[in-house]
């Protein structure tokens, strides 16, 4: 491995002779992408993990995550609770287990919402160009230039607090990366050759972006849409730590962390679950993010 | 230099439509209030005066553009109405703030420029080796760590372990410079670790790709020594690179800054806003997202222009 990064030339070379599906999505073999990324494999295994602890919670989990237990507030880690408890003597295992349910809801509904917004909105503008293209471009950059957060806060703060406003909040500010992604990938697209003839064959406008732009100019955001999930779980722990996401008795990583942050001096361990919580999962979908990146396109060079 | 005149000019007139629909954005989040904004923004126990009051001073009686063109002008005099609790001018407010978040956006872009910049440069030039596996890994784990829980960890461990640093609170930079920068130390190393992680792997591939150029294969083949090539020839081609990240991180260390702040206790507009936005008081979260809007707009002007000097294409370019 290290001797062919060293040459790019030879690792494309050979990736390309030992594995010709990557290049041909028609060739694709799901087992063979895992074999051939050890971190991509760990990523999807634990992120199947997480969905089915966060589908299974109310099964599985060991307590109720509400059910509070004023004798034994802040234990440490103990064979009935792994994990320890919080500062209401609720199990910080489960709750871990529930706020993984919200982490995943609000981190998939605040990426589906900008590529609803996003994705449409890049396709038509890159399509039709002229002035309307000029005009939601400027829209674009306004946007860009709020920090995404701060956006976000503003907009749940006039939306009223709560995870669904929040996520609906970050989603919006999200969506501009994608219409500007998804904008210059229909440009590089329309240009290509077979759309001209599908033009020269007769085909319609909405047959076009159906059939020939969309299918072809979709790849990048695909990865993109990836990576985002992992901001968009920490945009919600965020906004959860602050109270202005998910609102308590329901259970996420960030409120967590919020609590054990005020009780920090009298039992510093309950800072470590949710913290990893997070941690692990953005770099899960980061790393599933980085292997669709060099899966769809084999010349790019590993980061 | 007349290159990089017109430049500026051309941007900054781009620029104009950008803050005006910028502006507008901040002015129409009002509308976004389910109910009628005046009767939600006087609160829950308001009498029908204060909601007078408040459609008054909204001017929401008025016609829909007759009130954005209204609330633009009081803006550009920095008249960004009351706090609904405080009853404290928005702008005072915001100035008063202001200064503690700039201090740690600017600290941590330092912080993460001293570390990031040498990184990158370090794995490009190992490129493949152990070295570069371990700081490629480092900056993964830097764009993934919540910056809020960083924050947790160092309170823990270098205020009430060690403790080397204050745990909270922050100090006028304009009262004590030096104790406002001890003061900030933490926070900004929570906040840096992005900049880092992002400036790693853009100067690792900005570097590579360069080194990788015809131009350096020739300097290379006429004797010219390594470090020379890199010095004078490679970093010289990646300063534009590093300029533009530095300048798309300053916007988002806002972003990390509103929820740092609040772990920090610092009285910055991060804290302000999210305190705000909790409470309903929605001019100062108008206020906040406003400024902080421009600012990112003139810094973003500012990259393009010193990227211009820096880089003649870029100005031929654009």
């Amino acid at each position: 491995m290290t001797d062919l990064n060293a040459n790019p030339k030879t690792m494309t070379g050979s990736a390309g002779a030992a594995t010709p599906a990557a290049s041909r999505p028609q060739g694709f073999s799901f087992w063979r992408w895992m074999r051939s990324d050890t971190r991509a494999a760990l990523a999807l295994t634990y992120l199947a993990v997480l969905v089915l602890a966060a589908i299974l919670a109310p099964f599985i989990a060991p307590y109720s995550p509400t059910e509070q237990n004023v004798m034994n507030m802040l234990a440490e880690p103990t064979a009935e609770h792994w994990l320890g408890t919080d500062d209401l003597g609720r199990d910080t295992l489960t709750r871990l287990m529930y706020g993984a349910g919200n982490a995943l809801y609000a981190a998939g509904l605040a990426v589906g919402v900008a590529v609803l917004i996003g994705v449409p909105v890049g396709v038509f503008i890159g399509f039709v160009g002229g002035w309307i293209d000029e005009v939601v471009s400027r829209v674009i950059d306004a946007v860009l230039a709020f920090p995404p957060i701060v956006l976000a806060v503003a907009i749940t703060g006039a939306l009223g607090i709560g995870l669904t406003n929040a996520m609906l909040a970050v989603g919006f500010a999200f969506a501009p990366y994608l219409a500007r992604t998804m904008r210059a990938q229909t440009l590089v697209v329309k240009g290509a050759l077979y759309v001209d003839a599908a033009v020269g064959f007769g085909a319609s406008r909405f047959h076009l972006i159906r059939k020939h732009i969309l299918p072809n100019a979709i790849q990048p955001v695909i990865v993109e849409v990836t990576l985002l999930l992992a901001v968009a779980l920490l945009a919600e722990a965020g906004l959860s730590f602050l109270s202005l996401g998910v609102q308590a008795p329901e259970a996420s990583w960030g409120g967590m962390l919020a609590r054990a942050y005020s009780y920090i001096e009298i039992a510093p361990a309950q800072m470590y679950a949710p913290g990893f919580a997070i941690l692990f999962t953005a770099l899960a979908f980061n790393a599933l993010g980085e292997s669709i990146r060099v899966l769809l396109d084999p010349t790019v060079k590993k980061i | 230099m007349h290159g990089v005149g017109r430049m500026v000019t051309r941007r900054a007139a781009q620029l104009v439509p950008v803050m005006i629909i910028a502006t507008f954005v901040v002015f129409a989040l009002v509308f976004l209030m389910p109910g009628d904004p005046a009767v939600t923004l006087a609160g829950d126990f308001a009498t029908e005066e204060r909601i007078m009051e408040i459609r008054a001073l909204y001017g929401f009686d008025q016609p829909f553009i007759v009130q954005y063109g209204r609330w633009l002008w009081n803006a550009l005099q920095f008249d960004l109405g009351h706090s609904l609790f405080s009853n404290e001018e928005v702008s005072t407010l915001i100035l008063m703030r202001l200064p503690h978040t700039l201090l740690l956006v600017f600290y941590a872009l330092i912080l993460g420029a001293v570390t990031g910049i040498p990184l990158g440069i370090l794995a490009a030039t190992r490129q493949g080796t152990r070295l570069d596996k371990a700081i490629t890994s480092l900056a993964s784990l830097g764009v993934a760590v919540p910056n809020f829980w960083l924050g947790i960890i160092l309170v823990s461990a270098f205020a009430l372990d060690w403790r080397l640093f204050p745990a909270t609170g922050a100090v006028s930079v304009f009262e004590d410079p030096l104790q406002a920068i001890y003061y900030a130390t933490l926070p900004a190393v929570a906040l840096s670790t992005n900049v880092t992680a992002v400036l790693t792997r853009q100067v690792r591939s900005a570097l590579l790709e360069v080194l990788s150029a015809q131009y350096i294969r020739t300097l290379r083949a006429k004797g010219l020594r390594p470090q020379a090539v890199l010095w004078r020839h490679g970093l010289r081609n990646i300063a534009a690179t590093i300029l533009t990240v530095a300048g798309l991180q300053f916007n988002l260390l806002f972003s990390s800054a509103v929820i740092v702040e609040s772990v920090y206790a610092v009285p910055g507009v991060g804290s302000l806003i999210s305190y705000s936005a909790l409470n309903k008081d929605f001019p100062v979260v108008q206020g906040v997202a406003l400024v902080l809007v421009v600012l990112v707009i003139c810094v973003n002007l500012l990259v393009d222009v010193f990227n211009s000097i820096l880089d003649p294409r870029v100005a031929a370019s654009t």
